[in-house]
Parts: structure tokens; C-alpha cells; sequence
């Protein structure tokens, strides 16, 4: 199972993960979600731009329209990826070796 | 860029392995894990107890907002000072068991050094919801309009 690396960063965002929970209903136009938003379209479509590069939506042409949908099989693979769990330890690691740097640092002195 | 944490957790099975390496002598990533003001900090919790030795126990908790949020305990089998840690590890009211864990320290060269964590979960389904947890905390499943598109497409 490949899943670029920044999904789980995708999902991190609270108005990408609020776009998720809009669409797990419903398919929508891109000017739909937006007004459900206070941010600017612009913002809104940077953030199905993302979704969609990870794959968390898909697009349908419907005449005129862009519709966007959730792609519930890679929402499934996410849930079931190690990729949360490895930024939680990562995060915590991350810490740990910041302030084992300091530490030595500090007893040096 | 290259990860510098790696997790192993092969289909079928119910173990994982945890893999990182430090820009730090291995003597400070082991007392990272056993000193209880260090440990705090780069885990986010509180310590209640830690008797980093051979035959002792350890309880942490985590307080938000003056509720007690999150609560784990267990056994240290046998501590080996800047070598290994084994232990037990319950995380209190979640489905996750108790899960016995090997923590091995290794010095790469006088300033880097390596810990590997190898997990055993009592089940292929308890480490299954263990690997759940940080996504559920990550998406709000309190949502549960979504929870149930995951159920549907299990």
C-alpha cells in the first residue's frame, strides 16, 4: 500500500477535514462547499486541489459542472495505515532528541 | 527526505517494530526513557510513577483541562542500563490489551545512537485498534457520519 507521504497532513487540516464530513453525504460543486465556508474560494479550491492530488476525492464532469465525491477506498486505506501512528511517534521522538540536545548542552556547561 | 521513524507492522501479524535513530549518545536516549522530568516532557504526560529497575512498575496519566484524559500502566520486567528496558504497557479503558514491549538501545558512534521498540499486542485485532487511535484522534470521530462510511467500506 502506497500513500504519498502528506495524506495524513491532508486530513490534519480542520477545513479539509470539514470538507470530508460535508461530502460523506452528499456530492458537491466546488461553489457548493465554498459557501458552506467564510474563507475565500480561492482557499476552499486550494484545499480540494489537495484532497484530490491525495486522493481522498475524486471529480466527476457532470455537464458543465465539476462534482466532487469521496474516495471512500483511499479513506479506508488511511484509516488503516501506519501513517498516524508514525507521526505520533515521530513527533514524540522529534522532542526527544530536541531536548536531550539541550540537556547535554546545558550539563556541559 | 528520508524518515527517520520507521514502523514495521506486517499483515497477519500483531506485533510492531519501531525503528529511529538520534543525533544523541546513546546514555541520553536511555535516560530520555528512565528519568521521570525527561520522560514528561517529550511524552506529554505525567509521571505518578517510575521505578526504572528490574521487577518495578510504572503509571502515567495526562491531565487537559483539569480532566484526567488519558491513563496507562504497567510492569518493567527488566531494565539494562543504556542496553534495554522491557515491559509491559496498558493503556487504561481502550481496546488496545496490555502489550509487552522490548526496547533496545544502541549506540551508533559516540554521538547518534538507535532505540528499536518491538511491541507484542495480545491479538492481530488489539494491534489493530492500537494503529486506529492516532487516526481516530486525528479526524474527530466523534463525527460519526463518517465512521459509519469507514464501517460500510470494511
Amino acid at each position: 500500500m502506497n500513500l504519498r507521504r502528506d495524506v495524513f497532513q491532508a486530513i490534519a487540516d480542520p477545513t479539509r477535514r470539514a470538507i470530508l464530513l460535508l461530502l460523506t453525504t452528499q456530492t458537491m460543486t466546488a461553489g457548493a462547499i465554498a459557501s458552506n465556508f467564510d474563507t475565500a474560494r480561492p482557499t476552499v479550491s486550494k484545499h480540494l486541489q489537495i484532497l484530490t492530488e491525495c486522493e481522498l476525492l475524486k471529480q466527476e464532469q457532470n455537464g458543465r459542472e465539476i462534482y466532487y465525491q469521496i474516495d471512500p477506498k483511499k479513506m479506508k486505506e488511511v484509516a488503516d495505515f501506519l501513517e498516524p501512528f508514525r507521526q505520533m511517534w515521530d513527533d514524540k521522538f522529534n522532542k526527544l532528541e530536541a531536548l536531550m540536545k539541550n540537556h547535554k548542552s546545558k550539563n556541559k556547561k | 527526505m528520508e524518515q527517520k521513524t520507521i514502523i514495521t507492522a506486517e499483515e497477519g501479524k500483531q506485533d510492531i517494530v519501531v525503528t529511529r535513530e538520534f543525533e544523541i549518545p546513546v546514555e541520553l536516549l536511555f535516560k530520555a526513557h528512565t528519568e521521570p522530568t525527561l520522560l514528561e516532557q517529550w511524552m506529554g504526560l505525567t509521571v505518578l510513577k517510575l521505578e526504572s529497575k528490574s521487577h518495578g512498575s510504572f503509571e502515567f496519566e495526562t491531565i487537559r483541562q483539569g480532566k484526567v484524559v488519558f491513563t496507562a500502566n504497567g510492569t518493567i520486567h527488566q531494565v539494562t542500563p543504556n542496553k534495554t528496558i522491557i515491559r509491559t504497557f496498558e493503556m487504561n479503558n481502550l481496546l488496545t490489551g496490555v502489550r509487552l514491549e522490548f526496547l533496545e538501545f544502541e549506540s551508533i558512534t559516540t554521538n547518534t545512537s538507535k532505540l528499536t521498540m518491538h511491541m507484542i499486542y495480545q491479538s492481530e485485532k488489539h494491534r489493530a485498534d492500537q494503529l486506529k487511535l492516532p487516526f481516530a484522534n486525528g479526524l474527530n470521530m466523534a463525527h460519526d457520519r463518517l465512521q459509519e462510511l469507514l464501517k460500510i467500506n470494511q
